[in-house]
């Protein structure tokens, strides 16, 4: 009884995938005349051959590449560095600043868009690498968790390296970082997998093609503009490869994920 | 607050430390609030001063061409009738309809699967891989997917032809969910009454339109993509319940639906806080989707308010109309979240009236469902 509605509702949530990565494998009539087929005929890989062989593909990878490679390293330092500081730290306006990066979580993401687009134009880095990353860097959410996972680990390995004389950077370095490697690894997830996959930023922040990310590329294919019309195998294809990463990182620390989000949900 | 005053802090015996600390505190807090400050708190009153300026994205917002309008772009929207009234409002319902059907049935879902996620059976794993996998993917390939999928030539229709259906054209279709049902029943006319009356520049017979049929294909999607997510949150509520709970339950006689509705919902209800205050925030947000999918067609009738406070700045130049939605809808989000919090508040009442507490635990707890949970770990 169970198996029979889990077996139903699995096929319910894995068959879209199927079916996406089927039809990438399909000529655009027999796509269009046959959408539910799950046997391509006849097979084809010129979805990918012309995805790889366009001007804009490549690009759109290495952008979104460049992006969530900046954005994830840094942000996971940053946050657990002031993660630490709100955790451990004694210091005038801890309690105002912790309050500060509360308050700024619970701003929806989406309101914001306006707001950062007038500043990133004000700063002078819009349409560069600068106003797409920069903004990234820190997340209130991420710097909220890194915090209570400090303060979830004992204090007394670190006291005892401060008597030894170590500097406060040298202990958070040395000492508290790696002792810290479960929230680090949930934190790096998220954040590849927020920068990987954003898109609203990106539009705000930028407009020269050359500066598209996979997400902002593919979604201008899906509206049918540079020519991709009713392309369904091309569409789906950059869709399939660009799911890639994350599905990949997925599988690698699914045990992670499954644990770890139930505490810091995605928006 | 509480939370920092009673956690251990770095203690040492030195004097002259605390200033260290102090300088070492901010300047490892310093990046953070530096982009924080500059890349959310400033924009946002930069965004306030446009939202109340005749600022048309020529030169700087702070020019001496830019003027302040008062509460001009707001009255635009919520007083004086016209175009931006009409699809301000039109947007409002959209994602009013949306909201609506999407949060009640995604928690409704996510808890379902939850449910059935939680035992310890053969798989489960892969089951749970399965529902949630959607959650990690972008919206942009999701929307593509969808796309192809509820194209009118496409795959569902294909599907629905087998059982006889003609399927709608959904991304295409215009018609309120309502008044296709209304139809089906033989009314095609509003009655003169809802015709006439208008509110935020939409008639009340437009009001009662439902969402329409492409709007319904993002209300499913929205589904599909944040069951998985949710589903992981019960999921952790539901293996923090004692099994003795469910034993003292069923010693007096509980089936499994009673044990459901009066152990495990009023056990869980923080959870459902969080889905659905979450469920509401993301789904007043929505814009990702449109903006991949249709662009508010068609006939506007797929139009959000985080869409059209895009659209309004970027492509009409109405910043100061733009700037204001998005600070509406901020509005409308706290509203929401305040409700919620209202209506969820855990009454105190629930222990008392709990029948079978889980004072007296008999047996040892199901070694099978321990063993799930400890696999889980």
């Amino acid at each position: 009884m169970t198996y029979g509605f889990l077996v139903l509702l699995a096929v319910v949530f894995i068959v879209p995938f199927v079916i996406a990565i089927v039809t990438s494998f399909k000529t655009d009539p027999n796509a269009t005349a046959n959408p539910l087929g799950l046997r391509p005929s006849p097979a084809t890989t010129a979805a990918y051959h012309d995805l790889f062989h366009s001007q804009d593909f490549p690009t759109w990878v290495k952008n979104s590449a460049i992006v969530t490679l900046c954005v994830t390293f840094v942000r996971v330092f940053l946050d657990s560095l002031a993660g630490y500081a709100l955790a451990r730290l004694r210091f005038r306006g801890r309690g105002a600043a912790f309050a500060t990066v509360v308050a700024v979580m619970a701003v929806p993401g989406v309101v914001l868009l306006i707001p950062k687009f007038l500043i990133i134009r004000q700063l002078g880095i819009y349409d560069t690498y600068y106003g797409m990353i920069i903004p990234l860097f820190v997340d209130a959410a991420g710097v909220f968790i890194m915090k209570n996972f400090f303060e979830s680990i004992p204090v007394s390995v670190e006291e005892s390296a401060r008597i030894d004389g170590a500097s406060l950077f040298r202990i958070f370095w040395s000492i508290v970082l790696p002792m810290a490697r479960p929230a680090l690894v949930t934190l790096f997830i998220l954040s590849f997998q927020g920068s990987w996959n954003e898109l609203s930023h990106f539009i705000v922040a930028s407009q020269s093609t050359s500066l598209f990310t996979l997400t902002k590329g593919v979604a201008q294919l899906a509206s049918g503009e540079l020519g991709a019309g009713n392309r369904y195998p091309l569409k789906l294809a950059a869709s399939v490869l660009m799911t890639i990463p994350v599905a990949i990182l997925f599988f690698i620390f699914q045990r992670r994920i499954m644990n770890a989000s139930a505490g810091a949900v995605k928006e | 607050m509480n939370a920092i005053a009673r956690r251990p802090l770095l203690r040492f015996r030195e004097p002259g430390i605390r200033g260290h600390q102090a300088a070492a505190g901010w300047f490892f807090l310093s990046p953070v609030m530096v982009i924080l400050g500059l890349f959310l708190i400033v924009p946002i009153f930069m965004a306030a001063w446009v939202s109340v300026s005749d600022w048309t994205g020529n030169g700087s917002p702070f020019g001496s061409h830019v003027h302040f309008v008062g509460l001009h772009n707001y009255r635009q929207l919520l007083s004086v009738p016209g175009l931006d009234q009409s699809n301000f409002g039109t947007a409002l319902r959209n994602n009013f309809y949306y909201v609506l059907l999407v949060v009640p049935i995604q928690t409704a879902v996510s808890l379902f699967l939850a449910v059935l996620v939680t035992r310890a059976l053969k798989f489960i794993g892969f089951f749970r891989t399965a529902f949630y996998f959607p959650s990690v993917t972008s919206s942009v390939a999701i929307t593509v997917l969808f796309l192809f999928l509820f194209n009118p030539q496409g795959a569902i229709n294909k599907l629905l032809s087998y059982v006889g259906v003609t399927g709608p054209s959904w991304f295409y279709d215009p018609r309120g969910l309502f008044h296709v049902i209304l139809g089906q029943l033989g009314v095609h006319q509003p009655p003169a009454s809802l015709a006439n009356g208008m509110f935020l520049g939409v008639s009340y017979w437009d009001w009662l339109a439902g969402p329409s049929i492409a709007m319904c294909v993002f209300i499913i999607m929205a589904i599909f993509t944040t069951s998985g997510t949710f589903m992981l949150i019960f999921l952790a509520a539901l293996q923090g319940i004692d099994d003795s709970v469910y034993e003292a339950a069923a010693l007096d006689g509980a089936t499994e639906w009673t044990k459901f509705r009066y152990v495990t919902v009023p056990m869980i209800r923080p959870a459902i806080f969080t889905v659905v205050t979450l469920g509401l925030i993301g789904t007043w947000q929505v814009f990702d989707q449109i903006y991949v999918g249709t662009k508010g067609t068609p006939a506007n009738t797929t139009l959000t308010p985080a869409f059209l406070s895009f659209n309004a700045s970027f492509n009409n130049t109405e910043w100061g109309v733009g700037a204001a939605i998005a600070f509406i809808l901020f509005g409308i989000i706290v509203l929401f979240t305040i409700i919620t919090r209202l209506a969820t508040r855990s009454p105190d009442h629930v222990p008392r009236r709990r029948r079978f507490g889980p004072t007296q635990p008999l047996g040892t707890p199901d070694a099978s469902r321990v063993a799930s949970a400890g696999g889980m770990r």
